[in-house]
């Protein structure tokens, strides 16, 4: 088929738990990959997004990179969605809001219960973490939320097939859970 | 001849002296609320059951039915005024409910459920806040503390004691226990007390219940607050 719906997807300060739900719409991914293409995504591999009708973003913005990677989806996609409670809120990430970076740093590389060799990685390539996670909402403007942890499979077939169908996705009350 | 107020356009019936609040929930019309409960005095703080009331906002729970009142409740700008009111609670605290023990049975997410709240609009605050695990049987968590003053009052007006106060103003409002060293384990708090159970988010919850009731399988997960509140808020009343 030609012209099908392109979608992106990324996790940022997520644990690819949204992605796994994702893919608990089993046998029904058949018929949505015969109506969508999939670009940027750990799906696919593909690097860097292209320009996209959806982007499925699940996680906070938890350092320099995830912000990047966020822009350059706001850019390449007309319709932006967060996904689940991390993206929404910045989830369990986010929990280390409430201790100084500096001693989240300490706990995990150098005075950790069986940490070898103690030192802070600081390498260029590294991307720098942010003060605290936040949510993507206050990155970029956000058209759709998907909340849960993770959204179940019907929510993501609720509101791919609610879009894909052109009416205005809609979540019914056995599909918003927050946790 | 019974008196009447007009609800969403329909004729209800109230007795001198019953609040709109307690009018509507007698015929058997929700309106969405977090710190009004029928055993205790309203407090009117939570602005959950503004409603308006011959063209002007009241709180449902403290203004008095009268004759020749037109209460506007389940209108969409009212509606979508309450989810700006949820999400603010939602933002000014930390509510994760992933890892929360009052995740299905907590109202402040079962109101948020029920006026379809997807996203919390505004930036979060992520305030510092601390725990009180100093109670042998109950835990405070001040993150999901709302301030709605259920505890204070089913401590005054039930339990017959004194524990909960708050204490502050604006963003430095903060839930104090009765004790010089401001700890729970040192007041007269007791797992049986009303005040233990009445509060409708996490902040004050009774150690090793958690998970005695599955996730999925608790009271909110399934159905709306709408039924549940009038149908124990109706046998209240009865």
């Amino acid at each position: 088929m030609a012209n099908k719906i392109k979608i992106a997807t990324t996790s940022l300060a997520g644990c690819f738990g949204c992605h796994m739900s994702f893919l608990d719409i089993d046998e029904r991914i058949i018929q949505l990959a015969e109506l969508v293409e999939f670009d940027r995504s750990p799906l696919t591999d593909i690097e860097h997004c292209g320009p996209c009708d959806v982007g499925l973003i699940e996680g906070g913005v938890c350092n320099s990179e995830n912000v990047h990677t966020l822009r350059e989806f706001r850019k390449q996609c007309k319709i932006l969605v967060a996904v689940g409670a991390c993206a929404i809120n910045g989830g369990l990430p986010a929990m280390r809001n409430f201790i100084p970076l500096e001693e989240c740093l300490a706990e995990a590389y150098l005075d950790g219960i069986g940490v070898e060799n103690p030192q802070i990685p600081n390498d260029v390539e590294l991307p720098l973490l942010l003060d605290k996670v936040r949510p993507i909402h206050e990155v970029v403007k956000i058209d759709y939320y998907l909340p849960g942890c993770p959204p179940s499979a019907d929510v993501f077939w609720a509101f791919l097939t609610d879009l894909l169908a052109g009416r205005e996705p809609k979540l019914d009350y056995g599909l918003v859970h927050y946790d | 001849m019974t008196k009447t107020i007009t609800l969403d356009g329909k004729a209800i019936p109230f007795a001198d002296g019953q609040t709109i609040m307690q009018a509507a929930t007698a015929a058997g019309v929700y309106i969405p609320h977090l710190c009004h409960h029928p055993e205790f005095t309203p407090h009117g703080s939570c602005k959950l059951c503004t409603v308006n009331v011959n063209g002007r906002n009241c709180s449902a729970c403290t203004f008095p039915a009268a004759e020749g009142q037109d209460v506007l409740n389940n209108t969409q700008e009212l509606n979508a005024d309450r989810q700006k009111i949820t999400q603010m609670l939602f933002v000014e605290g930390n509510h994760f409910c992933p890892s929360c023990e009052k995740t299905g049975n907590c109202q402040l997410q079962a109101v948020a459920y029920h006026l379809n709240m997807l996203d919390d609009h505004f930036p979060l605050f992520y305030p510092h806040r601390q725990m009180d695990a100093s109670h042998p049987d109950v835990l405070i968590d001040h993150n999901r503390c709302i301030f709605c003053t259920l505890c204070v009052r089913a401590s005054q007006q039930h339990d017959g004691k004194n524990v909960f106060a708050i204490s502050g103003r604006g963003i430095n409002k903060h839930l104090i226990v009765n004790a010089e060293s401001g700890l729970l384990k040192d007041t007269d708090l007791a797992v049986t007390d009303k005040a233990t159970h009445i509060c409708p988010t996490g902040a004050i919850i009774s150690k090793r219940t958690a998970y005695q009731v599955p996730i999925g399988q608790r009271v909110y997960d399934h159905q709306d607050i709408d039924a549940v509140s009038l149908a124990t808020e109706q046998a209240h009343g009865e």
